[in-house]
């Protein structure tokens, strides 16, 4: 089983409304996540996005299911320009993580 | 309060209408201005409209300064005149505004901004390419505004296109907390300096101490915009509180780099100014730009990746595109 979220149903073809990316988020990413179904963030017919917006919309997601979620939630349709931003923000999630991570290690 | 608009203030020279910014006894504006020809940057708009527009919300007073006849049709078209002399009566043959300038707009609501940009594409007569980093700068910074800056009036944009120097620029002006107050929040900075520097940082926000920010806001914005105008070879203006800075051009002989700290960038962090409340920042984009907003991306990937030291290579993942 998948969900496949069609972003450009709710942002026309520049996507960079944040309060737009949390309700996906909270709506259909995660409740999706939480009955173990992969997750398709589509993003067919979108132009360009904003790193706020993809930042609104999966940073949370890496930071609370862990990053082994990225096996699951998935990008279709995405020009060169939004799989930058989203490989910019995956990878600066995922410093906060180990980063945190370190510094607990080195406080025990 | 009072403001100067004087003969020649653009991003390079804006020290000729902020020196003469008087931020005193915020129950009236008196505005003045050169009486021969003026030309400014947007942004000199901007933040002469969000006091007008402050002055408005308290109910104190404005005096205004007749503006000479030859300014006066531009100011009538930017909105500026509208703002400052509400029943003005002047009459202008309205020019076809389309790929020469984006009137002032007050802009308050998530709403009224995505309503903004969507108006906006058509005005830019640009393409695609071209609009793109335009539509990124006025979203990020007008979202920051929106989201930190608890301005009474929003914030204030305009934009204009200069033919001669095939450039856009841009102004977005909010009369909030300010960017020392907002960083304060998370970090304790002793000056406006040293607010306005952490601000710039990637990563950085007031609303956590956190690398890589909250699930809503990820501190990179000012970033992205201040690396948007060094790839363009313009100007960037951050202004809050007594300091600002302000990124100079990069010569066509150096070679662009981004850095995640402005100390490192060829600018200028510029203190003791008259104090504004609140952020005022000015970009001048380049229609010429010769590189790719891809390959920018990537030179911001690039500066995030020299920002921070990774320990643990191996635990990464990426993600995966189908």
């Amino acid at each position: 089983m998948s969900k496949t979220i069609l972003i450009y149903q709710y942002t026309n073809d520049f996507a960079e409304n944040k309060d737009i990316a949390r309700e996906l988020r909270l709506t259909q990413i995660q409740p999706s996540l939480d009955l173990s179904q992969n997750v398709i963030i589509d993003f067919e017919g979108v132009s360009s996005a904003t790193q706020s917006f993809i930042h609104a919309l999966i940073s949370e997601v890496i930071r609370l299911y862990g990053v082994e979620v990225l096996e699951t939630l998935l990008f279709r349709n995405c020009n060169s320009r939004i799989q930058t931003i989203i490989e910019i923000v995956v990878e600066y999630v995922q410093d906060g993580i180990f980063v945190d991570e370190d510094e607990e290690d080195s406080d025990k | 309060m009072k403001i100067h608009i004087p003969n020649s203030a653009f991003l390079g020279n804006i020290e000729s209408f902020t020196s003469t910014f008087d931020p005193k006894d915020e129950n009236e504006l008196l505005v003045t201005s050169n009486q021969k020809w003026i030309s400014v940057h947007p942004l000199v708009i901007s933040m002469s409209i969000a006091l007008s527009k402050e002055i408005q919300a308290n109910g104190g007073a404005i005096s205004c300064e007749d503006f000479s006849a030859k300014s006066r049709p531009y100011f009538l078209r930017m909105g500026l005149i509208d703002s400052l002399i509400p029943n003005h009566g002047l009459l202008i043959n309205e020019h076809e505004a389309s790929g020469r300038f984006i009137k002032a707009r007050q802009i308050r609501t998530s709403e009224e901004l995505n309503q903004f940009i969507i108006d906006m594409v058509p005005l830019l007569h640009t393409t695609p390419e071209q609009a793109y980093p335009i539509k990124y700068v006025m979203s990020e910074l007008v979202r920051n505004a929106l989201e930190h800056s608890k301005s009474p009036i929003g914030a204030i944009v305009c934009a204009q296109y200069f033919k001669k120097s095939n450039r856009i620029s841009i102004g977005v002006a909010d009369r909030g907390i300010g960017i020392r107050s907002a960083i304060n929040r998370s970090y304790n900075t002793n000056n406006d300096e040293e607010a306005l520097t952490l601000a710039l940082r990637p990563g950085i926000t007031g609303t956590t101490n956190k690398i890589g920010g909250t699930e809503y806001n990820a501190g990179a914005g000012l970033f992205f915009t201040k690396s948007i105008a060094k790839v363009s070879r313009d100007f960037f203006l951050l202004y809050s509180g007594s300091s600002f800075f302000k990124l100079y051009k990069t010569p066509s002989t150096e070679d662009v780099l981004l850095y995640a700290d402005p100390d490192s960038d060829r600018g200028l962090f510029k203190n003791d100014l008259p104090v504004w409340k609140g952020t005022a920042v000015g970009i001048d984009i380049s229609l010429d730009l010769n590189q790719d907003f891809e390959d920018l991306l990537e030179m911001i990937r690039e500066a995030y990746h020299l920002n921070v030291k990774r320990a643990n290579k191996d635990k990464y993942r990426k993600p995966k595109f189908l």
